[in-house]
Parts: structure tokens; C-alpha cells; sequence
């Protein structure tokens, strides 16, 4: 594959606000925040349980301090009290039924973020549910995939028309006591997609989820389940932007996948939230919790990320290798420019006989970016033959910065095949004079070498995708070299 | 074509090119010549722009404009090509796409339109057959993994696609056998015409054997203190660069230039 190389204006474009009246939950977190969402939600009496349990759980995390400081992240302590847990754009009639009924004011916005949602307009091929502040505020191709049987919808509308298959699978890949994080947003989560593929289907288009903060001092909180059924397939992506604001604000999402016998689910991002300004101010901390079950035989899971925006990222997309012969797969560039901070990485945890898992990790640091690639490679007693391949490199741009990997390894099976490598490298002035003596103009050579380094990853993302994560790569390094 | 006068250029506060003149006009062959550290590369590189290198005195024009004050870049597209003693590698980045790239920046300055996938293949494989480049070599990455004789013939290979007016060639021949000189060397030749000069930086004679230079210069302590026709690289060749330093020693032959531009 063939990508064109461009370079886009190097401000971050998606930093616009939009004005619209919002319906929202004084700041603060309480037990009563939490029945105020439900409610607002018109939720199950089983969904308030389960989020009251998982409040709990997290006022006793946070009693005891156990918030996650083991990352190779700096960053002033959060405060919980400060921050909206519910912010929606106040809809003119209860819910849209349909994408007629969807304020304009929110159309033009996705319009601008170059999501079109009218599905004339809509990329071909790629179906999308928008999610806006706390509540999905669309979704496209809705009715072409249900006649396949597929779901495809805001979690909102799964609980309320797929109680059953939200209940069986909700927490069971991270249950709500997994982490500091992932305990609030079972709380709080407001929103978020719902996925479930059925027996034997292989979904005809991509499924994507486009994400947008919007409201001040508010937190994102959503929550994706994708469930594949026995031989289904199904490619699905997100990408995410926010405004550019002074304050830190705070994404904490949990994504949830499950892969039954012979299922294969290709979950692609692109993250772009609001990095902050070039001195550190501002941006979102991205906290987020991801993990796949593989829980059929021979089924896959094949995690692509690319992460360029957000203040501090947090996450480690993994697999649970529970069926024989699974396979888990994560590809991964993360970019740190300015004084942005990544610890990022994967955990693949082999627990079937005959499991396989790749890593594909691509650091790049500029400026005064750090960043860091942690992941741990886990092969419990009965998975006979596992085979694991991890390769991390590192690309630094400049002498400011810095490029980490900590790599994890426990093998509690002798058959165990396990492969790593690992590099780093300085982008070099030899190879920026070699391509400026062909004509090439020195960011365009900038852009060309950046995307050599990460092309083992941008092959992995659905074609348009990909274009669009080379322009990303390219704003968020201009101007770092020379 | 190209019109070097007293320049002296400078590394890390060392002087290397201490006062170089040199005209070259369409449709030459010039070879310069030195031994180690003369700063023959030093001149190829300065030409071409590298900005390691502090230019201190002196000026060079090219087609009468200033190429001193042009971007790396601008000279490329401008009709100034190097080919390097050490071409780098870029992994990842496929050989292919890259020249394109090149390919159409210069045609792009020229004010014609860029050639799309097919036909700058079509181009691609009428061309490499000239340097006897394989086409599985281009569809690795820049110069990744290429044996040194390939990189040598990769850059030729180049030359001759992007078409420059002038090309320098720093050490072409280095690391080569006889096959691939002689390959290389036939790619150079298929690329003289009346409309272009060439550079050719070497240590040796054997290049010149195969092509064959209107102008040899010697190079040392970064002046030219000899030149002559294509039988000074002979002589050379016989007697080493010993005698033209004693020659220089005493002033003859200091800063002597070829034929007017």
C-alpha cells in the first residue's frame, strides 16, 4: 500500500468549541451522582447495582490512595470533586429517532470534524455512531446492518432494546473492580457503543465510533462492548478530538471486546484528543482501560493504535487468550511532541494451548515528549505452545526527550516460544540531507522517514484510516526537526 | 554551467576547502582527484548544501544564480544531483515511493505534471536496465540491506531518472569490482550529453578508465593545485600524488582552472 504523503497546517485544527445548550450534572461524585445518571438514563434496576457497586469499590480505591502511580507519568493529583460527570447536548424533543431530528448545530460540528453523518454524504462503507459529551448523538447505517442482524448502537439504546446481551457480557472482560480507572467509569459511564455481531456474519462495512469532549471541565466516560459470535468478523475504529482548553480534563473509557469460537474483531484508533499547548498547558489525560477476550477457539483479536493527541495517555489494550488457538495482535505508534507523556503498551495473556500473540510497538518522541512502552507477555501453565513475537522501537526526535520499554515476561510453561526485539534510533540529519538532495522539502522528508518507521503499523489500519493517521503524525511532528 | 571561485568552507572550526576555483561548462567531464582528506567529499558535500560544513569565503554559480543561497533542495530540483560516497538507509520507506516522490518534485519545479504509479514505472523499468538494477531491489526500502555495490548502482540508477544538469559523483567507484564498476560506468556514459557536466570525486584512476574525463584536477589541503587533461589521472596512477605536491610546494599550477563556463 501506497500513502500519500501530505502535511496538514501544524495548529491543532479540531480545537473549536461548539455553542449549544447542554443539560448537565452539578460537579462532584456522589452516590447520588451516580442514581442522578441512571436515572437520567432511565436505566434497570440491575445496571444501578452494578454502577453502585463500582462506586464503592472506587470511594474505597481512592480512600486508600490507589490511584495507578506506577506509570512513567508526572501529573497533579486529579480532583474527583471538580468534574462534570454528565454533560448532553439538551435535545429538542426526548431522543432523536432519527437523524432528521438531530440538532443541526451537532450535524455541522461533525460536519467540521469531517464525520458527515447524513448517510448520503457518509463515507461509504464505514457506519458511525457519534458520541458527544456523555450521550451518543447518532448512528448511520443502522437499519441496513440490523437487516444482517448486526447491532450497532449507543450502549444507551443496547440497555434499554438488548438488556440480556448488555448484561451477559458488561464487565465480564474488565469487571468494574479492575483498576482505579476502570472502577469510576463503571460508575459514571454515561454513553458509549454497543456491538454484536451474529453467527456466521462477517460485517460488510467498518463500524466506527467518532468521539468528541466538548463541554468545560467535563469527563468523558464511555464504554464500548463488541461482542462476536461464533465465525463472525468484524473491523471496527474510533477516533476522538476535543477542544483545546487550559484545564486538564479527563477521559477515562473502558472498552470491552469478546470473541467467541472463530470470531476474529479488528479494533483500529486514532486518538486525537487535545494535547495541550507547547508549554504543557491543557489537554486531556486519557486514561483508558481496553481489553479483548478471546474466548472461542481460534478466534482473534487485533488491536491498532495510533496514538498522537492527549496530554498523558494510559492504556494497554490487551488479550486474554482463553481458547485454544487464539491469537492476539497489537500494533501500535504512539507520538509524544512538546510536554506530552505516554506510557503505553499491551498485556497478552496466554491461557489456551496453542496461543499466539505479536506486538508491534513504534515510540516517537520530540521536544520534551516521553514515552514509554510496557507490556507483559503472560503464559500460564496449561498453554502449551504459546508463541509470542514482541518487537518495541524507538525513534527520537531532538535531545530533549526520551524513549523508555519496560517489557514484562512470566512463563509458567517450558514450551513456551517468546521473541523480542527492541531498538532505538535518532532521526538523522544523514537521512533529511539524503532526501532534501532529491527534492524533497524537509518536512515532507520529516514525514517519509516517520512513516518508513511506522509502516508495520499504518499497514494494519483500514486504507483511509491510514491517510489519515500519516496527516496526524505529520501535524503532530511539524516543526520538531532543524 | 558551474563557476567555483575562492571558496573556503569550514568544519567544527577547521578549515577544509581553503580557496577552491573551478569552471565547468556543459558537456564536460571533470574528475577531482586527492588523496584522503584532501577535501574532495568536503567540496561535493558544500556543493550540494550540507550545512555541517560553514561556507567562509567565496561564492559558486550555477547557471548564473547564487547556489550558495539556495535550499538543498532548490539545487536538487534546480538540476544539481549527488551521489553519495555513502548513501543512507531509511527503513521502511519504499525505494519506489521515494524516487517518485524526488521525481516529481523536480518536475513539479519544472512546471510539468507529476507522473502518476504507472507511468513512472513504465520510466522506472526503461532506466534500469542501463545500471542492470533489479526490480525486487526497488521494492525494499531505501537502501536497506543493499550490498555496497548496489547502493552504488541505486544512485546512478537515480541520476539518471531525476535527469540532472549537473552531477557530482562522490566516490562512485569505491567498494566496487571490476563487473560493477564497469556497470556503473556505463551509466554514467549513457548519461553524458552535450547539455549536462558531470563530477566526478574519486581517489583512483580505474574510473577514468572506463569513463573518460575532460578535465583532471588534483585536490590537496583543499585547493586544487593541479589540473590537467585525462592523462594527469595516468600520471597519477604511476607516480602517486607525491610529485604534485612538490610541485605545488614551489607555486606552479596553484588554483589553476579549466575552460571557462
Amino acid at each position: 500500500m501506497e500513502l500519500d504523503n501530505e502535511l496538514v497546517g501544524s495548529e491543532y485544527k479540531y480545537g473549536f468549541v461548539t455553542e449549544i445548550e447542554a443539560d448537565h450534572v452539578p460537579p462532584g461524585l456522589s452516590e447520588d451522582v451516580v442514581r442522578l445518571i441512571s436515572e437520567k438514563k432511565g436505566e434497570p434496576e440491575w445496571l444501578l447495582d452494578w454502577r453502585l457497586k463500582a462506586y464503592r469499590y472506587w470511594v474505597k480505591l481512592e480512600k486508600s490512595e490507589a490511584e495507578p502511580k506506577w506509570a512513567n507519568v508526572r501529573y497533579p493529583a486529579i480532583d474527583y470533586q471538580s468534574i462534570i460527570y454528565y454533560s448532553a447536548p439538551k435535545a429538542k424533543k426526548d431522543a432523536p429517532k432519527s437523524l432528521d431530528e438531530v440538532d443541526p448545530e451537532l450535524l455541522a460540528t461533525y460536519e467540521k470534524l469531517g464525520i458527515p453523518l447524513n448517510e448520503r454524504e457518509a463515507l461509504a462503507g464505514v457506519a458511525v455512531d457519534a458520541v458527544f459529551d456523555s450521550v451518543s448523538v447518532a448512528t448511520t447505517f443502522k437499519d441496513k446492518l440490523a437487516d444482517m442482524g448486526i447491532i450497532f448502537c449507543s450502549f444507551s439504546e443496547a440497555v434499554r432494546e438488548h438488556p440480556e446481551l448488555v448484561r451477559q457480557y458488561l464487565g465480564s472482560v474488565v469487571p468494574y473492580s479492575d483498576n482505579f480507572f476502570a472502577s469510576l467509569n463503571s460508575a459514571v459511564f454515561s454513553d458509549g457503543s454497543f456491538c454484536y455481531i451474529p453467527k456466521g456474519v462477517r460485517c460488510p462495512m467498518e463500524l466506527s465510533t467518532y468521539f468528541r469532549i466538548n463541554a468545560a471541565q467535563t469527563g468523558q466516560f464511555e464504554r464500548t462492548l463488541i461482542v462476536a459470535d461464533e465465525g463472525s468478523h468484524v473491523s471496527y475504529l474510533e477516533g476522538c478530538t476535543a477542544p483545546m482548553r487550559d484545564e486538564n480534563q479527563l477521559h477515562a473509557a473502558v472498552v470491552e471486546l469478546v470473541a467467541l469460537d472463530d470470531a476474529q474483531i479488528k479494533y483500529s484508533t486514532v486518538q486525537n484528543w487535545y494535547p495541550g499547548d507547547k508549554d504543557g498547558k491543557g489537554g486531556i489525560y486519557n486514561f483508558v482501560t481496553k481489553r479483548g477476550k478471546c474466548a472461542g477457539r481460534n478466534s482473534k483479536i487485533s488491536w491498532t493504535q495510533v496514538e498522537t493527541g492527549s496530554a498523558i495517555t494510559w492504556k494497554y489494550p490487551s488479550c486474554i487468550l482463553q481458547g485454544d488457538g487464539s491469537i492476539g495482535e497489537f500494533y501500535s505508534v504512539a507520538v509524544t511532541n512538546n510536554r506530552q507523556q505516554a506510557d503505553t503498551g499491551t498485556k497478552m495473556i496466554h491461557m489456551g494451548r496453542n496461543t499466539r500473540s505479536t506486538i508491534i510497538s513504534k515510540g516517537i518522541s520530540a521536544g520534551h515528549g516521553q514515552n514509554s512502552y510496557r507490556g507483559l507477555v503472560k503464559v500460564l501453565k496449561g498453554a502449551d505452545n504459546a508463541r509470542n513475537y514482541s518487537q518495541c522501537d524507538s525513534l527520537l526526535m531532538g535531545s530533549e526527550c526520551g524513549a523508555h520499554t519496560f517489557p514484562y515476561l512470566e512463563v509458567k510453561n517450558n514450551s513456551a516460544h517468546i521473541e523480542h526485539e527492541a531498538s532505538t534510533s535518532k532521526i538523522g540529519e544523514d537521512q533529511i540531507f539524503y532526501c532534501r538532495q532529491r527534492g524533497i522539502k524537509e518536512e515532507d522528508a520529516v514525514g517519509m522517514i516517520v512513516n518508513g518507521f511506522c509502516r508495520e503499523v499504518f499497514r494494519e489500519l483500514p486504507m483511509e484510516f491510514a491517510v489519515e493517521a500519516q496527516k496526524l503524525l505529520g501535524v503532530s511532528l511539524e516543526g520538531s526537526v532543524g | 554551467m558551474l563557476e567555483v571561485r575562492n571558496l573556503h568552507a569550514r568544519v567544527e572550526g577547521k578549515e577544509i576547502l581553503r580557496g577552491i576555483d573551478l569552471a565547468v561548462g556543459a558537456g564536460e567531464v571533470h574528475a577531482i582527484m586527492g588523496p584522503n582528506g584532501s577535501g574532495k567529499s568536503t567540496l561535493a558535500q558544500v556543493l550540494a548544501g550540507r550545512d555541517t560544513y560553514e561556507v567562509t569565503a567565496g561564492e559558486v554559480l550555477y547557471k548564473g544564480q547564487d547556489l550558495l543561497g539556495m535550499a538543498p533542495e532548490l539545487r536538487a530540483v534546480e538540476g544539481v544531483f549527488l551521489g553519495f560516497q555513502y548513501p543512507v538507509e531509511i527503513p521502511g520507506l519504499n525505494s519506489l515511493y521515494f524516487l517518485r516522490a524526488a521525481v516529481n518534485a523536480v518536475r513539479t519545479h519544472r512546471g510539468e505534471e507529476e507522473l502518476d504509479a504507472v507511468d513512472f514505472m513504465a520510466l522506472a523499468q526503461e532506466k534500469m536496465k542501463a545500471v542492470e538494477m533489479g526490480e525486487d531491489l526497488l521494492r525494499r526500502p531505501v537502501n536497506a540491506g543493499f550490498s555496497g555495490g548496489e547502493k552504488k548502482r541505486a544512485e546512478i540508477f537515480q541520476m539518471t531518472m531525476l535527469e540532472p544538469a549537473l552531477a557530482i559523483l562522490d566516490e562512485t567507484d569505491s567498494g566496487l569490482d571490476i563487473d560493477a564498476l564497469k556497470v556503473v560506468a556505463h551509466g554514467i556514459n549513457l548519461f553524458r550529453s552535450p547539455e549536462r557536466a558531470i563530477i566526478l570525486v574519486t581517489h583512483y584512476q580505474r574510473l577514468l578508465d572506463y569513463v573518460v574525463p575532460d578535465f583532471v584536477h588534483v585536490i590537496q589541503n583543499g585547493r586544487l593545485v593541479k589540473s590537467g587533461g585525462k592523462d594527469l589521472a595516468r600520471q597519477l596512477e604511476d607516480s602517486g600524488y607525491a610529485w604534485v605536491e612538490e610541485e605545488a610546494g614551489e607555486g606552479s599550477g596553484l588554483g589553476e582552472r579549466g575552460p571557462a563556463a
